[in-house]
């Protein structure tokens, strides 16, 4: 039991990291067709948000509602590039001005706007992904933490800050496409995105970015800063005269979020084909709120299957059974509030993980486990 | 812009504008009431306030179709009744929805958002189910509908001015609840502090049920004065929520006068960049200016003067 | 009020029935003549791509919004198709086949749409799709259709700008629903000038557009262009720019919940419609609107579209009877139900020309098929995959149905991509 020794994995995490991974990399390739596949591999896409709120709110208590405006610009950054490929002179002669973007050309404007122009790389655009959200990010953070806006305050005005945006991006649709989005995706670099081969590759792309995320979400969670974090939390006052500087902690986990959010929407593109403002506004960032709760707020693996399990029962029950899925959905919402505050992760800590530890006990009675502390439940003990 | 106009024309338009806004302040007080007195006086936030104006809407178009079909003769005056009965049916649920969940969330102000939000999804579910999801066509008395000429050029909309009245009507009864009765004395000795005011001889628990059951009641009497002005569809609702949260932030929570006078610059912003604006850039503009001024003063324009 | 027939919940019920028992009205086809035979059709010969196509038996799919914002809408679309197709199967369906529909949900969510498109023409090999309503919808899911060649047949009058070779539009584009309307309003009203309106979207943004240009090119004004946000509810202030610039007419392309707000507060502010100072013309207002609208609110309006209930030819009269029995007596049916209706019937009428299940020869049959027991009359493809149709004017009346008091002369040719009017 080497491994149970690293500070920042106990043995209960590595069991938790290997089930997933398996689950993702080997048992639902095997198990689905392409087409299955990469309706899991969207899903995954809002489990990056949903391990970004787990830092922001569950870890560090700032419950922002407008994380579809990171999970939106990321796409849109990666949208621009591709789009702009899609649009060679060739594939759009129809046009009146051919070469530039569709939209573009319906709305009277001859030339790629400048600040379209830069998306022609893809260096730049992959950066554009990440830099474009947390700047974005920490602007807000830096407005809001700085002046200790927090709590109730910080989740409206994030949730303005989303309807902002969309109403932005609608009403701009000469340079965004407007409420339609930027549709018809085609190549990565001459690479066409929409086949079979392409799909299958992109989910364990998206899967292995996944599983990135995670690592570092778990190296925040179980280093000194998450602790930090969760004290500021549960005692914003105390740490603060015990010299921390609050504010940067909350702006850095802030951004944090926005960045991984923005890495789910580059891959929604790239997997979906398309991105549109119906991902930027108060209904979607809602959504991803609960992906997590439901997930369990204080885990981030938790929050991988939250985002899966919901996704997957909105696709199925709304086959069967539209009418019962707003309520089914409405239902979830107060069952994870009022009875499973914990979530998924709550069941598994309470009722699962004992017997797991009591197994491994029973193999390996000299093991002492220093992960035993579990900062979920002490934390949630705490919340109380 | 103005080239064409002799100043009579401009003095009627800029008159009429003005009225506009004043109209549109008094949506938003509407509007923002209930919510400022749930949010302001209990912290708790209410998603599915929308919905309990859509409630309100309902119950109004209901009592529409019963005076239709059984006292043609009173119709001109239905509303009134439908009024008061949007109070009760949207209080009553106001109050069970605190008893059965909000009050065990008392201490997670976070999550009375997420219940919250779960129960406006589960009630326009409902309202799908029970009036169909087409938007259902509020016949509104006659009289209501018109418009007063003042002089040739300016005519004041009926409905507006209904409107206004009923804001004004509203905030004082508001005012005189929450700062002459003894109710609102305990209303706001709990929202001070809720253990000394237990300690005291106060029910919390039933303060607390009816500060919740009146924010929704009077969430109802707004959505029966929206059928005028609006649609009456299970989805409206969300249509007003980001307005009246940020009426509601911007005030500051805990002031109602700060609502009042939030509602106030808002929609006087709004309603002047609209005229000068497309209205979609106005909308964007006054938001933008929401959210920076909040940035700069974010316990809103009137606080109390609490440090955290 | 629970019984309401435009309650979506009891057909969606019954329509899931019929799915898992394999097809409707099977009774009635008992009494309707049969045409063709599904014997004379092997299935090896009219299916060579492997389509969900039996010896009794094609698959075809329905995807709109049953949930969520986009829901009031697209109801009347879905229960129009589902008309047709048990019209189709009691006349013995399509070479003798049964027509059966797989329904599935687009939630009012673009990539919803895509993700159930693809599983409509992967999973279930359907022959074809009715279905999408927005525009963002069908932009999501046209790249589905032409990665996997699917058919879609697409029943809302939009923009134009598109022709797919995958699609055919059953709706009008722009210049059909617009330019005629404007040639009528400056030629019997004598309007001179314009007040362009709209909710802030692609439609709207376009049809004005191609408004615009239109009336400059008939050398007279636009006084003003306003765009709000969707679900914008507060007018009064464009309704004070409207009374400042005097228009002789008001162009609106309001949608959704902000329709309603639009209108009441219009009619609240004194504007008498009935007047005609200002006339007011839309292209967005149909019957399904005015129910939430109200028809007092919007009486004496004009509205530019192909289709009105009140049309009076045999064939709407019994469109209208069936509708109505089927789908409940107090039932409104607007442009957009008439246009996803012809969907099932054009796409029977292709199959037949083509004596084929296979989209290809679907595609080329497309072009140049009639229909003349289309509700709205006489509907041609043209080769651009859209409608030849008339256009016609309508005047609301309090009712809520509109008065049709003109119609163009000859159907009106679709052109999506309009020269000089980009």
């Amino acid at each position: 039991m080497l491994l149970s020794k690293n500070r920042f994995f106990s043995t209960t995490d590595l069991i938790g990291f290997g089930l997933l991974a398996l689950l993702i990399f080997v048992v639902l390739p095997i198990g689905l067709d392409t087409f299955r596949l990469n309706l899991f591999g969207k899903y995954l896409t809002y489990a990056f948000v949903a391990i970004g709120l787990v830092l922001c709110w569950g870890a560090g208590g700032i419950l922002s509602l407008g994380q579809g405006v990171f999970f939106g610009l990321g796409g849109y950054c990666m949208a621009m590039f591709l789009k702009l490929e899609a649009s060679s002179p060739e594939a759009t002669k129809i046009q009146s001005t051919p070469g530039i973007p569709d939209f573009m050309d319906w709305n009277q404007i001859t030339e790629i706007p400048i600040w379209w122009q830069p998306f022609h790389s893809l260096t730049f655009s992959l950066i554009a992904v990440i830099l474009v959200p947390v700047i974005f990010a920490f602007i807000i953070g830096v407005a809001m933490f700085r002046r200790r806006v927090g709590g109730v305050y910080f989740a409206i005005i994030t949730q303005a800050i989303a309807a902002i945006l969309t109403i932005l991006i609608i009403g701009q649709q000469g340079y965004t496409g407007g409420v339609n989005g930027i549709t018809d995706l085609r190549t990565l670099k001459g690479w066409d995105i929409r086949t079979d081969d392409a799909k299958v590759l992109l989910y364990f792309v998206n899967g292995g970015l996944l599983f990135a995320c995670l690592f570092l979400a778990q190296l925040i969670r179980r280093s000194k800063l998450g602790r930090i974090l969760i004290a500021m939390r549960n005692q914003e006052d105390r740490v603060r005269f015990s010299g921390y500087d609050v504010a940067n902690f909350k702006i850095f986990v802030f951004c944090a979020g926005a960045a991984f959010a923005a890495i789910g929407g580059a891959m929604f593109t790239l997997q979906v084909g398309f991105m549109s403002p119906s991902f930027v506004g108060i209904v979607p960032s809602i959504e991803m709120v609960i992906l997590c709760a439901v997930g369990g707020r204080l885990s981030i693996i938790g929050a991988v299957y939250g985002a899966l399990l919901v996704n997957l029962a909105k696709t199925t029950f709304s086959e069967l059974f539209p009418e019962l899925w707003l309520l089914g959905l409405g239902g979830l919402f107060i069952a994870v509030v009022l009875i499973f505050p914990n979530g998924l992760a709550g069941l598994y800590s309470d009722y699962i993980e004992p017997r797991i530890t009591a197994i491994f006990k029973r193999k390996f009675p000299e093991s002492k486990d220093p992960g035993k502390f579990d900062p979920a439940k002490t934390a949630a003990e705490a919340a109380e | 812009m103005f080239a064409d106009y002799t100043m009579g024309e401009l003095g009627a338009i800029f008159a009429m504008q003005g009225f506009a806004g004043l109209i549109l302040f008094s949506v938003f007080v509407l509007m923002a009431l209930g919510l400022a007195i749930i949010f302001g006086q209990m912290g708790v936030i209410n998603m599915a306030h929308g919905e309990f104006m859509i409630l309100g809407a309902y119950v109004t178009y209901l009592t529409s179709n019963l005076f239709a079909d059984y006292l043609p003769a009173l119709f001109s005056m239905y509303f009134f009744l439908a009024m008061i009965l949007a109070f009760f049916v949207a209080g009553g649920l106001g109050m069970l929805v605190e008893w059965a969940l909000i009050r065990h969330l008392y201490k997670r102000p976070l999550d009375t958002l997420l219940a919250t939000w779960g129960l406006s999804l589960i009630l326009q579910q409902i309202y799908r189910s029970v009036f169909g999801a087409r938007e259902v066509g509020v016949s509104i008395p006659d009289w209501m509908m018109g418009s007063l000429p003042l002089t040739d050029m300016i005519e004041v909309p009926i409905n507006g001015i209904f409107v206004m009245v009923l804001a004004v009507g509203i905030s004082l009864a508001v005012y005189i609840m929450m700062f002459r009765s003894s109710w609102g004395k305990q209303v706001r000795a709990v929202t001070q502090n809720r253990v000394m005011a237990g300690a005291v001889g106060i029910n919390t628990a039933r303060t607390d049920r009816l500060t919740f059951g009146i924010g929704c009641g009077v969430a109802g009497v707004a959505g029966s004065a929206f059928t005028m002005i609006g649609s009456t569809g299970p989805t409206a609702g969300q249509l007003y929520i980001v307005d009246t949260f940020l009426v509601v932030v911007f005030g500051g929570a805990a002031s109602l006068l700060g609502t009042i006078a939030s509602a106030f610059s808002i929609s006087q912003a709004q309603s002047v960049m609209e005229f000068f604006l497309s209205g979609s850039m106005a909308k964007v503009l006054t938001l933008l200016t929401v959210v920076g001024i909040l940035m700069l003063r974010p316990q809103g324009l009137f606080a109390l003067k609490l440090r955290k | 009020m629970s019984d309401t027939p435009e309650n979506p919940k009891k057909p969606m019920e019954a329509s899931r029935r019929a799915v898992l028992m394999g097809g409707t009205a099977v009774a009635a086809s008992l009494f309707a003549p049969k045409f063709l035979s599904a014997s004379d059709y092997p299935t090896a010969a009219v299916n060579t791509t492997g389509l969900a196509v039996t010896d009794d038996e094609v698959t075809i799919g329905i995807l709109h919004s049953i949930t969520g914002t986009m829901a009031i809408s697209e109801t009347g679309s879905v229960q129009a198709e589902k008309l047709a197709i048990d019209q189709i199967n009691a006349q013995g369906g399509i070479l003798g086949r049964k027509i059966k529909y797989i329904q599935e949900d687009g939630a009012s969510d673009w990539p919803t749409f895509a993700e159930k498109a693809k599983k409509l023409l992967v999973n279930d090999k359907v022959a074809s799709v009715m279905g999408c309503w927005t525009s963002a919808s069908r932009k999501a899911v046209l790249p589905v259709f032409e990665q996997y060649n699917g058919f879609l047949y697409y029943p809302t009058f939009y923009e134009g700008l598109e022709q797919s070779p995958n699609v055919i539009y059953t709706g009008q584009e722009a210049t059909q629903q617009i330019i005629a309307g404007i040639d009528w309003v400056t030629q019997t009203k004598g309007a001179k000038s314009f007040f362009l309106l709209g909710s802030d979207y692609i439609w709207p943004r376009t049809s004005n557009k191609i408004a615009r240009k239109h009336i400059e090119k008939l050398g007279l004004k636009v006084v003003g262009e306003e765009y709000y946000p969707l679900g914008h509810t507060q007018f009064n202030s464009v309704i004070n720019k409207i009374r400042l610039k005097k228009p002789d007419v008001i162009y609106a392309i309001v949608v959704g919940g902000s329709n309603v707000a639009f209108y009441k507060q219009l009619k609240a502010a004194g504007i008498d419609m009935t007047k005609e100072k200002p006339l007011l013309l839309t292209i967005s207002v149909t019957e399904d609107e005015i129910r939430g609208i109200g028809g007092e609110n919007i009486v004496g309006a004009y509205a530019c579209m192909k289709y009105f209930q009140s049309l009076d030819n045999p064939n709407n009269v019994a469109f209208v009877e069936e509708f109505k029995k089927m789908w409940g007596e107090d039932i409104v049916i607007g442009d957009v139900t008439q246009a996803a209706y012809l969907g099932p019937w054009l796409w029977k009428a292709a199959v037949e020309k083509a004596g084929s299940f296979d989209i290809d020869k679907i595609r080329e049959a497309s072009p140049g098929i009639e229909l003349t027991t289309a509700p709205e009359g006489y509907v041609k493809v043209h080769e651009n995959h859209h409608l030849w149709s008339k256009t016609r004017v309508g005047h609301a009346k309090e009712d809520g149905q509109y008065e049709v008091v003109f119609e163009t002369a000859d159907l009106v040719e679709p052109d999506p991509f309009p020269e000089g009017y980009q």
